[in-house]
């Protein structure tokens, strides 16, 4: 199990951002993590590979393990930990440079040197990101002057050139419109033999479609501040949470009550 | 006042309509607006063609009759006739050549520290608005800075009042200016292109070098320019220095002598003692003297642009 997260809390110097994280995350599965704004489900993602570590106040409690090792132990390396385990944003955000050298740049990252395995390492994971097709013929053009689905595809295959063991995507598909989304949508499906996946969005029929496991978020006023922190309200297969919510507010979720 | 529209007032007349919309009071103020900033414009445009045009006219003499010796004499304020700008020209030049070596790469290795690795403390707070004040410092207190400290304490290293205390002075005196444009470039750079690389693995020196400085190499390109034209402009802090005024002797030293040794003086240095002698054709020399130090700061900034194209390639 790649992931497994117990009793997880975050806190963004004075403010705790989200409490009360226990979930497992499984392999060649896509758990989506939904719910309304400031939840916590995105503080959560960036958790897992350590990207909260660039912002000098975050402090994480609780564990977190990764195949069975703490990923907060002090001997673990951040970067060793992101190169296994990739990120997608919410906005796509290529290297302004070419589409070839936005790939190159993660396998060179890796150790590979020679100029005919990087071609194939680029050729590759274009393949698997399906994009291959659109762009075989413009590697060396500017990876700017794609549109915004085809920047979203390029960064999952940046991703997977560096051969990643999960991939985390961060509201991968909200600056995209309807057909470019459908296409992520599909590529997910496609690579999640190969990768495990955690999904953060805004979007329930997303999850509902995407998704294996889903994890549902809602936010708790305090009452020392007037900040509302984030709190995991229920975990289960999709299928099951969509049809029989144990939780209420999880029912008002997804029934578009609230949120 | 409301505009009726057609739809609204039913019976109003196409007439009062058209009144309406053509009401001219947006128009006026607009234009007067406009017209006081183009005044604006117009007036620092006049001051600087009438600087080029006076010091054209009153420098025509010497440039029409003897550039060629004017360009390749000496440092020789006691005779019109004689005076030249050669070791003025290679001054500056020798500074400029100075002030890039030492000054850029410091300038910029600071500027990539305080805002990639020195995070937001009380102390790096304090060293930012302080590196904003030395940029304010006026230059001749550089130059005392120059004469204790490059000229006096490191004499042995510089060789005392030569052209590599000359240069090491302005490298200070330029070295805020570059760390801040540089600063400020690095800092333009979007959080999203790091968080990419970040995402990927890459580490914080990796990400760096091949994205942000990539992306803020324009910018910093700028900076550094702007501080080289700043550089070969000063002459206050190269008087306390040791720049010559007055009569440069170089003898037979050699070339790498004349830099570890010897005396030197610069174009603003010669401009100031050109200046200071009396008589027409003194005017026409230090006319003369101050194009040519126009056209050289014309010539670092136009190449700098030049190369910054260049090598910019736009993604």
């Amino acid at each position: 199990m790649p992931f497994q997260l117990e009793a997880l809390e975050v806190w963004y110097g004075e403010f705790r951002a989200v409490r009360d994280v226990s979930l497992t995350v499984n392999s060649q599965e896509i758990t989506a993590f939904i719910g309304p704004s400031g939840c916590g489900k995105s503080t959560v993602l960036r958790c897992l590979n350590r990207m909260n570590d660039l912002i000098p106040t975050a402090k994480v409690n609780g564990t977190i393990t990764y195949h069975g090792l703490d990923l907060y132990d002090s001997r673990v390396d951040a970067v060793e930990v992101r190169r296994r385990v990739g990120m997608v944003f919410q906005k796509p955000n290529p290297f302004p440079k070419s589409i070839y050298e936005n790939l190159a740049f993660g396998a060179r990252l890796n150790g590979v040197k020679k100029k005919a395995e990087l071609d194939d390492i680029v050729e590759s994971s274009l393949q698997r990101a399906a994009l291959w097709d659109e762009v075989k013929s413009r590697l060396s053009a500017s990876a700017m002057g794609l549109s915004g689905g085809q920047q979203q595809r390029l960064c999952i295959a940046r991703c997977i050139a560096v051969e990643p063991d999960v991939i985390l995507m961060d509201e991968p598909c909200s600056a995209l419109d309807p057909i470019a989304t459908a296409r992520i949508e599909d590529l997910m499906q496609e690579i999640k033999k190969d990768f495990t996946i955690v999904i953060v969005t805004h979007n329930m029929q997303q999850a509902a479609r995407v998704s294996d496991r889903t994890a549902f978020f809602t936010t708790e006023v305090n009452l020392e501040s007037d900040r509302r922190t984030g709190v995991l309200v229920e975990y289960d297969q999709t299928a099951r949470m969509f049809s029989e919510p144990k939780d209420e507010r999880t029912e008002n979720y997804i029934t578009g009550r609230f949120g | 006042m409301k505009l009726s529209t057609p739809s609204s007032t039913g019976g109003a007349t196409a007439a009062s309509l058209t009144a309406q919309l053509s009401q001219s009071k947006h128009r006026f103020r607009e234009r007067i607006i406009e017209i006081v900033l183009l005044s604006a414009l117009l007036l620092t445009l006049i001051t600087l063609v009438t600087l080029i045009v006076n010091l054209t006219t009153t420098g025509w003499p010497v440039l029409s009759e003897r550039l060629g010796s004017f360009l390749s004499s000496g440092l020789d304020a006691s005779n019109a006739k004689e005076a030249g700008v050669w070791q003025a020209i290679r001054g500056t030049l020798t500074l400029a050549i100075i002030v890039a070596i030492v000054a850029f790469p410091l300038g910029i290795a600071s500027a990539i520290y305080l805002e990639e690795f020195a995070g937001n403390s009380l102390v790096t707070r304090i060293i930012r608005v302080n590196v904003r004040n030395l940029a304010g410092v006026p230059s001749i207190v550089y130059g005392i800075l120059g004469l204790s400290l490059w000229v006096k304490f490191a004499g042995g290293f510089t060789g005392g009042r030569t052209v590599i205390a000359g240069g090491l002075t302005l490298a200070i005196l330029v070295l805020p200016v570059v760390i801040i444009t540089a600063s400020e470039a690095i800092r333009a750079v979007p959080q999203s292109i790091r968080e990419g690389a970040f995402g990927v693995g890459a580490t914080q020196w990796e990400t760096i070098r091949s994205h942000v400085l990539p992306s803020a190499a324009p910018g910093i390109f700028t900076g550094t320019v702007l501080a080289l034209s700043r550089a070969a402009g000063e002459a206050a802090p190269l008087l306390l220095v040791g720049g010559i005024t007055g009569l440069l002797r170089t003898g037979n030293l050699s070339l790498w002598e004349q830099i570890t040794e010897g005396g030197f003086t610069s174009m603003p240095v010669a401009i100031f003692s050109y200046a200071r002698q009396t008589g027409e054709e003194f005017r026409e020399v230090t006319a003369a003297a101050s194009l040519v130090l126009l056209f050289i700061v014309i010539v670092i900034n136009g190449l700098a642009i030049w190369l910054r194209n260049r090598f910019e390639k736009k993604w």
